[in-house]
């Protein structure tokens, strides 16, 4: 966009250093002057509180490395001692547990928004499929932090999750020996497990920074899905995007706190407090919250190849989205149709959820057949049909024109004071 | 660069060709540790040496499990109940086609001998539960019948049995197999 100042160093030490690594004005340019269409709502802050849980996850994970003995006969213990023992340890393990479940809400959001506002569409989608790496990084990640601990849930996870692979014809029991080193989940395990766990956030980072880059290359969408023609159609990132995503990451802060100083055992499961018994899988297990819609959908198939590709399947084919949705309109908004069936896939990844949580008997079983073919069906038959047989309602002409009435702000009260941009 | 039609290959070509396959060369022979590391050691495989079980104490009806290579094997006692119901069952149409017979040993018929690991996601089910007394698996709902044959759920095979021979009437020695009888 034209108009935005360029970066001019003033200070001699800048103007050294501009000639020789431009870092000041690459981050004047994407993180200043960056222009953002003036429409952002709230749900565009998920990026910004996503940047700052995986930044707390670092942090907070480095320190609780310091403490933590990953081998069978010390795992469970170290961390009891990390929770009684070391200076402010439960804090920062009921930070880094429950800033986990955080990020995945937040994870969620900024995926929902992403479906929901079309941002995966023309030429976005680069932009999107990074983002579909990053979530798969992300449970990766998430579920061997959750074997570390060495509870009960944290061994049979471990346990099931690897076996996934033996469902792989031919080649699975190699593999699944392979990951474990050994003929079952044991020490070998939760060595390599730790080791992981503490790479892929950086590789998390990596992807982050690509991905961020994706997005300065395209720019935001917005409510609408117009793309910004002029410059009544943007604002500069600072003050106004950066003011707003501080603003709501505090507020998410202040709901992540409540859990983490009221409730925070309140997402977790009760078994993992007992030490790991290979001799015994607890009556009812259950994964992490954020995995439970996904793991409805594999209990739900009752053939072990087709479960586990289900399971996959669901996960791989929202990189595809850019192409199953053929609908050139971006935004929900202007899409009446698909906003019922969207709401509803939300309402089903939902259920899936809850279903995933209780036990794989009767109606519960049944209930997770129908969701499933939704969840299916939604991206494999309804996306690509809507497109061709939806009309959408008509677009507003740009961004400024939706969100403007005779040049006031719809919903201000009095005109925007003389000499601000508008 | 000068534009030589590839009719004839050129000493060029045949060092850039053979440079590659030295490099794929090298670059094999760098991942074989770096991913054969990960496959278990040797401690893991010396432990895994044969172990004998003495079948005395176990009582009609009784199921036992011991470890052996970090997997818990189940010994099932079984009763004539047991051995009845699980032959009674036309085997052809089970999801796993497998005759009671095939599960056990000849002459040792009341003594089912299993990998104590569901052939689902591997959780160790539950004895003498499900609709088929035999075992429920308690992670997916997989059940299991008096031969340790997959009845019912998700998973797609029997429970595995492991190689063991009877060392005597009373003792069977797991990791190993009898000589085949001719």
């Amino acid at each position: 966009m034209s108009g935005y100042s360029i970066y001019k160093p003033q200070n001699p030490f800048m103007r050294w250093l501009e000639r020789r690594l431009p870092v000041a004005s690459l981050v004047y340019s994407s993180f200043i002057a960056y222009p953002t269409p003036r429409n952002l709502n709230y749900w565009w802050t998920f990026g910004a509180i996503l940047t700052f849980m995986l930044g707390a996850q670092i942090v907070t994970g480095i320190v609780l490395a310091m403490h933590y003995t990953p081998h069978v006969d010390y795992a469970f213990n170290s961390v009891e001692a990390i929770m009684r023992d070391v200076n402010y340890g439960w804090l920062l393990r009921y930070l880094h547990a429950n800033g986990a479940s955080f990020f995945f809400v937040a994870v969620y959001a900024h995926i929902a928004r992403g479906m929901y506002y079309g941002s995966y569409k023309e030429p976005r989608e680069v932009l999107w499929i990074l983002g579909v790496i990053l979530f798969l990084l992300m449970v990766v990640t998430g579920f061997m932090g959750y074997v570390l601990p060495w509870g009960q849930m944290s061994f049979w996870a471990a346990t099931v999750i690897t076996n996934l692979f033996s469902a792989i014809p031919w080649v699975g029991d190699p593999i699944v020996t392979w990951l474990w080193g050994g003929y079952a989940v044991g020490n070998p395990t939760l060595n390599r497990f730790y080791s992981l766990h503490y790479l892929l956030p950086f590789v998390i980072v990596g992807v982050v920074v690509l991905h961020v880059w994706a997005l300065h290359v395209v720019g935001q969408n917005n409510p609408t899905g117009v793309e910004p023609k002029t410059e009544k159609d943007i604002v500069a990132f600072t003050p106004y995007a950066t003011v707003k995503d501080v603003f709501f990451t505090a507020v998410f802060c202040l709901f992540f706190a409540w859990f983490v100083f009221y409730i925070p055992n309140y997402l977790g499961h009760s078994d993992n407090y007992i030490p790991a018994n290979p001799g015994q899988t607890p009556p009812h297990i259950v994964p992490e919250w954020y995995y439970l819609p996904f793991y409805a959908i594999l209990r739900a198939i009752p053939n072990k190849l087709l479960g586990v590709i289900a399971l996959g399947g669901s996960i791989v084919l929202l990189a595809f989205l850019p192409w199953l949705d053929t609908s050139r309109v971006r935004s929900a908004k202007y899409r009446p149709l698909y906003r019922q069936f969207l709401l509803i896939f939300f309402a089903v990844v939902i259920g899936l959820g809850y279903l995933g949580s209780q036990p794989p008997e009767g109606g519960y079983v049944i209930a997770a057949r129908i969701l499933t073919a939704y969840y299916f069906v939604f991206l494999l038959i309804i996306l690509p049909l809507l497109g061709l047989f939806e009309t959408a309602k008509p677009l507003p002409n740009s961004i400024s024109e939706s969100v403007l009435r005779e040049g006031v702000p719809v919903g201000a009260s009095a005109p925007p004071p003389s000499g601000a941009k508008a | 660069m000068t534009t030589i039609s590839a009719a004839e290959p050129s000493r060029r070509d045949f060092l850039l060709v053979a440079t590659g396959a030295v490099g794929a060369v090298g670059v094999a022979a760098l991942l074989t540790p770096l991913i054969g590391q990960m496959e278990p050691d040797a401690s893991t495989i010396a432990a895994g040496a044969p172990l004998d079980v003495d079948l005395a104490p176990i009582a009609e009806g009784q199921i036992v499990k011991v470890f052996w290579r970090s997997k818990p094997i189940f010994i099932f006692h079984r009763s004539k109940r047991d051995i009845d119901s699980a032959r009674e069952v036309n085997w052809h149409t089970l999801p796993d086609p497998a005759p009671d017979s095939a599960r056990v040993q000849a002459g040792h018929e009341q003594w089912l001998v299993l990998i104590g690991i569901c052939t689902h996601l591997g959780c160790i089910p539950l004895a003498h539960q499900g609709n088929y007394d035999g075992w429920f698996c308690p992670c997916h709902g997989s059940q299991y019948d008096t031969a340790g044959r997959i009845r019912q759920g998700p998973a797609p095979a029997n429970l595995a049995l492991p190689p063991y021979k009877f060392a005597s009437d009373t003792t069977i020695r797991i990791g190993e197999t009898a000589p085949a009888k001719a």
